[in-house]
């Protein structure tokens, strides 16, 4: 897989590995400050949640609403203070693999739930049917 | 000791699976005394077996394809037996052995000819095509490769050990479910998937990674062939689909195995579950083997009619978008399950949309060819062939894409003979092209073209005499899978297929004669240059074929068709440009590990399978131990010198040199 | 068929440096763009592996697309509310979270090359992997005890193949780590095993984002009316 000159691995070409920090902030102090604010960002919103579960200061309907979004901005802390995705070009082609994935899913699992819902409403009940046995 | 094995797993009392058990297996064993006598071993070892070259790999792919498609294709001639003589009749398949016949050919067709066909071109072609050396993870490729090899091992031994499944190529519950299955035939089908799918899901990631992250200098993504593009979008969907079977035919082992109720009648679990899971993979998985052969034909009609594709750009936007959709339409293959307009209606139109982005290319080809110098080589009438048969079958999909008419087609033989339609005609005809296109790159020899041309008659024709019966009587009321049947006004169409598989048989007749006579004269017809058809992409710059290495300096890439613009400075300059200054190389080393790892695959499959618990622990055991053992190496590549890639390099552009020489003489 | 052979065999330039009419374009650079070439192996390793985790994600979405079909199914057996215990959920969720914390500690101390803050570093993330592992088979034990089993009904089938999946995936992830402490040790910060432990950290944080789905939909949306 190498070439004559084979590209230097150094963080100075114009792409990054997923999880790779960028070159702007080498140093420890750098990275530690990063992930400490990650954790604090992340274990804040896990505690609103674990709390808006079970409290009855919001209106009830929405409390599963707004369980997933608690959810999904505790994805994006760790998809951003963890795994370093970023919105730069060099992450470009991380960033689409993401997203594409996340397409799928979202076809999978409301495809999945559209469909299932629909028959399970249209179709007889396992009683019924088997009664309906010879 | 060995859990549910015995010796009644043998099938000692059905002459049909014995007698073919025993000739196979002497054959076998008369293969490996004669490799061994001929001391042919160390080389088998060294150069296949633990190779890591995509090249060696793509080849082995194709090889498993190719003998599998033997055994998939008798399961069709003793179907098609079965139905011209079971009219008021019993035929001569018992329905036990009939269930199993029609659930194997489907099995094998999809995942052991079908996958392991289309794949092994684009392991061979694409990193020649991107100008690089091999895939991202030579050795995982390897991986994938032998894993692929154990699943399809499985269900040959299940032939001979225990039985097959019987419930179709996809095993819908209840009838896959343990209370009416309990034979081992379900659970041979769930792990050799099982296992092969792992391997599909390395192959995907291998492919994926390297068209996106390594290809040469210079290669933008508009710059890419047409074939990369494809090959993209079929392994995106690899990685995003497969992963649905996987769980899928989990879900069902552990209901099987641990009592678990997800598709069982009984304790909530939910049967219609299955059918959906298992067409959101089943829909991308039919994209994913159609598309590589777009891409095939997409290069051999751009070559053969000697001009560039018409409509790149509209290829890749047609190509991607497939990718996505394809997505977005797998109800449409259960329309009768009972869901309500609304949703029958969203995924109707959805896969009439989804016809449309194959349109767009079918005019591209078309349009490629009008006011081109069309050549009619063998795999130039394959791809014609395909435009005509594949056009058919897709309209007689959009047809049943309307669910009303679904309802009357749903599971009749209308509906095997569109699939048949499209995957013959499409997958078939594609990798049979792309087998004659890139075989004298392979091996330095040409195919013979006229038992070629007769091979694609005998196809061509057998395909339409044995299905164009099946859309009749599909629309006269026959379901698919009848063992037997009493309406007499099938049975003379019932017939007529049965001519047209045997035409069929012709035609793999003269294949296996055209390999054979091509490899005995093949210094007659040897490849001396590497660019045997006048090609337009970076394989022909190679040598046919190809060092181990591929190209002695990767190419930079200028324009969208690389090597047709330096050939064609070439043979205006009248000599070859300079030649490069020769580096050592490195080569990624051979490696057992996918060997390896595949001989524990295989163990852990049949022990599950049999339920031998201590034979599944140590099978686990030994593939850990062998992923630290390859995780420990410290050696992985090894340095080919520089005037070995001198030595290799110089040969090939010695015999242009000559070539270029005779052309202006 | 002769014109034709011999129209074939045409030749071509062995494809070398032709820099004429390209652009200026420095080898190494713009890698992944298709300009400078393959890219390093870093980058290939990273996002090969990242791949796989999107199919990763996708095998969890289809668990999760069962268990939001089969949630109701409980066949006349126990119910989410009855049966989850969330204050051991917390618990399991704090572990997984700091692991995933000291991971990237762990990273930090890689790029370094500090060995011994690696190790330790690495050891921590694997006990607390550990303490979530035993939490998680301790309650599996718990429900099975109480006859609330994955052969109940359709939704504990549901609930344990899912959050069973994951656990089985730290499982594998801590056998990974095992292996990669182990090599670190051995071996040194060799650039094939950072790029290893790239990956690692890679699948180690995937996993904590999915717990984060499995515990918002399984344990706290479930147990809701």
């Amino acid at each position: 897989m190498n070439d004559i000159t084979p590209a230097v691995d150094d963080g100075s070409t114009d792409d990054l590995a997923p999880g790779q920090r960028g070159a702007g902030q080498p140093g420890f102090a750098a990275g530690l400050r990063s992930y400490l604010i990650g954790l604090a960002l992340a274990g804040g919103l896990t505690v609103a949640a674990f709390w808006a579960a079970q409290t009855h200061l919001i209106y009830g309907p929405a409390v599963s609403m707004a369980l997933v979004t608690l959810g999904i901005a505790q994805m994006g802390i760790h998809l951003v203070f963890f795994l370093h995705i970023t919105t730069a070009p060099d992450n470009t082609n991380n960033v689409l693999a993401l997203a594409f994935g996340i397409l799928i899913v979202f076809f999978i699992v409301s495809g999945s739930l559209w469909i299932m819902s629909n028959m399970n409403h249209m179709a007889v009940p396992m009683q019924e049917m088997m009664r309906m046995q010879p | 000791m060995l859990g549910k094995l015995t010796w009644q797993a043998i099938p000692f009392d059905q002459p049909i699976p014995l007698y073919t058990g025993a000739v196979v297996g002497l054959m076998l064993v008369a293969v490996l005394v004669w490799v061994a006598r001929k001391g042919y071993v160390p080389y088998l070892w060294r150069e296949w077996i633990t190779s890591v070259d995509h090249k060696r790999i793509g080849v082995m792919y194709c090889a498993l394809a190719l003998l599998m498609l033997l055994r998939g294709f008798i399961d069709a001639l003793m179907m098609r037996g079965q139905q011209a003589f079971a009219f008021h009749a019993a035929g001569f398949l018992p329905p036990e052995h009939y269930n199993q016949i029609f659930s194997a050919h489907g099995t094998i067709m999809i995942f052991f000819v079908g996958m392991p066909f289309v794949v092994g071109l684009m392991n061979y072609v694409v990193p020649l095509q991107l100008g690089v050396r091999d895939v991202a993870f030579p050795t995982l490729n390897s991986v994938g490769f032998w894993l692929t090899a154990a699943g399809s091992l499985l269900v040959n031994v299940s032939l001979v050990v225990g039985e097959f499944s019987r419930a179709g190529w996809l095993p819908y519950p209840p009838l896959s479910e343990l209370r009416y299955s309990p034979g081992v035939g379900i659970d041979y089908y769930l792990w050799a998937l099982q296992i092969s799918g792992v391997g599909t899901l390395i192959g995907g990631i291998n492919l994926v990674t390297t068209i996106l992250k390594t290809r040469a200098p210079g290669m933008r993504y508009r710059r890419m062939p047409i074939f990369c593009w494809t090959a993209l979008a079929s392994n995106l969907l690899m990685v995003a689909a497969f992963p649905i079977l996987t769980a899928t035919l989990a879900m069902l082992l552990l209901d099987r195995y641990l009592g678990f109720h997800f598709f069982t009648n009984d304790a909530g679990g939910n049967a219609m579950m299955f059918v959906n899971l298992i067409w959101a993979w089943g829909h991308p998985e039919v994209y994913i083997l159609i598309l590589p052969c777009f891409g095939v034909f997409s290069e051999v009609v751009s070559t053969f009619s000697g001009k560039p594709l018409f409509g790149y750009r509209s290829m890749v936007t047609a190509t991607m978008a497939i990718c996505v959709l394809s997505f977005m339409v797998w109800l449409h293959h259960f329309f009768t399950m009972g869901a309500s307009p609304e949703v029958n209606g969203f995924f109707g139109i959805m896969s009439m949309i989804i016809a449309v982005p194959t349109g767009v290319k079918v005019f591209n080809w078309l349009f490629t060819m009008y006011r081109g110098r069309v050549r009619f080589t063998v795999p130039m009438l394959w791809a014609i062939g395909f435009m005509v048969t594949f056009v058919i079958g897709g309209m007689t999909g959009v047809l049943l894409a309307i669910p009303p008419a679904d309802f009357v087609l749903h599971n009749s033989l209308f509906l095997v003979a569109h699939f048949h339609n499209v995957i013959i005609g499409g997958v078939l005809f594609g990798v049979f092209a792309g087998y004659n296109y890139w075989f004298p790159k392979a091996f330095g020899f040409k195919l013979d073209e006229r038992l070629g041309k007769a091979a694609f008659w005998c196809w061509f024709i057998g395909f339409y005499v044995a299905f164009v019966p099946l859309y009749a009587v599909g629309l006269m009321g026959m379901t698919r899978r009848l063992q037997h049947y009493d309406q007499p006004q099938w049975h003379p169409w019932l017939l007529v297929a049965a001519v047209g598989v045997l035409l069929i048989l012709c035609g793999i007749v003269l294949q296996a004669a055209q390999l054979i006579v091509s490899i005995r004269s093949r210094h007659r017809r040897a490849d001396p240059t590497g660019d045997p058809w006048d090609g337009r992409t970076l394989e022909w710059a190679t040598a046919s074929p190809p060092p181990l290495f591929n190209f002695a300096v990767l190419p930079d890439v200028t324009g969208q068709e690389p090597y047709w613009g330096t050939k064609r400075k070439a043979i205006e300059a009248m000599h070859l440009s300079a030649e490069p200054a020769y580096e050592p190389l490195e080569v990624p080393r051979n490696s057992p590990t996918g060997f390896v790892t595949a001989f524990f695959a295989f163990f852990l499959g049949f022990a599950l399978i049999w339920h031998i618990w201590w034979m599944v622990g140590l099978a686990l055991v030994g593939a850990y131990a062998t992923f630290v053992v390859f995780a420990w190496r410290d050696v992985t590549e090894s340095l080919m010198p520089a005037q070995e890639v001198a030595r290799l390099d110089r040969a090939n552009r010695t015999a242009r040199a000559l070539a270029l020489q005779e052309m202006h003489a | 068929m002769s014109t034709s052979e011999s129209a074939l065999r045409l030749p071509s330039s062995s494809v070398a440096l032709d820099l004429r009419a390209a652009p200026v374009l420095i080898r190494g650079e713009a890698t992944g763009h298709g300009e400078g070439g393959p890219a390093p192996k870093r980058i290939v390793v990273g996002f090969g592996f990242w791949i796989f985790l999107l199919s990763d994600i996708v095998m969890f979405s289809a668990f999760f697309a069962s268990y939001a079909v089969l949630g109701d199914a409980t066949a006349g057996g126990p119910t989410a509310a009855q049966l989850f215990d969330l204050r051991n959920v917390q618990i399991e969720t704090a572990c997984l979270l700091l692991s995933s914390f000291c991971c990237g500690i762990a990273s930090l101390a890689v790029e370094q090359r500090y060995q011994q803050l690696t190790q330790l570093a690495l050891l921590v993330t694997g006990l607390l992997g550990l303490a979530f592992l035993a939490l998680e088979v301790q309650e599996f034990a718990g429900l099975i005890a109480r006859g609330a089993g994955p052969s109940r009904s359709a939704f504990l089938s549901s609930f344990f193949a899912l959050v069973g999946c994951h656990g089985a995936h730290i499982t594998a992830g801590l056998l990974w780590l095992g292996t990669m402490m182990a090599q670190f040790y051995a071996k040194g910060f060799r650039p094939d095993i950072c790029r290893r432990y790239l990956c690692f950290s890679l699948f180690w944080h995937a996993l904590d984002i999915i717990w984060v789905a499995i515990f918002t939909i399984v344990y706290l949306i479930g147990v809701r009316p």
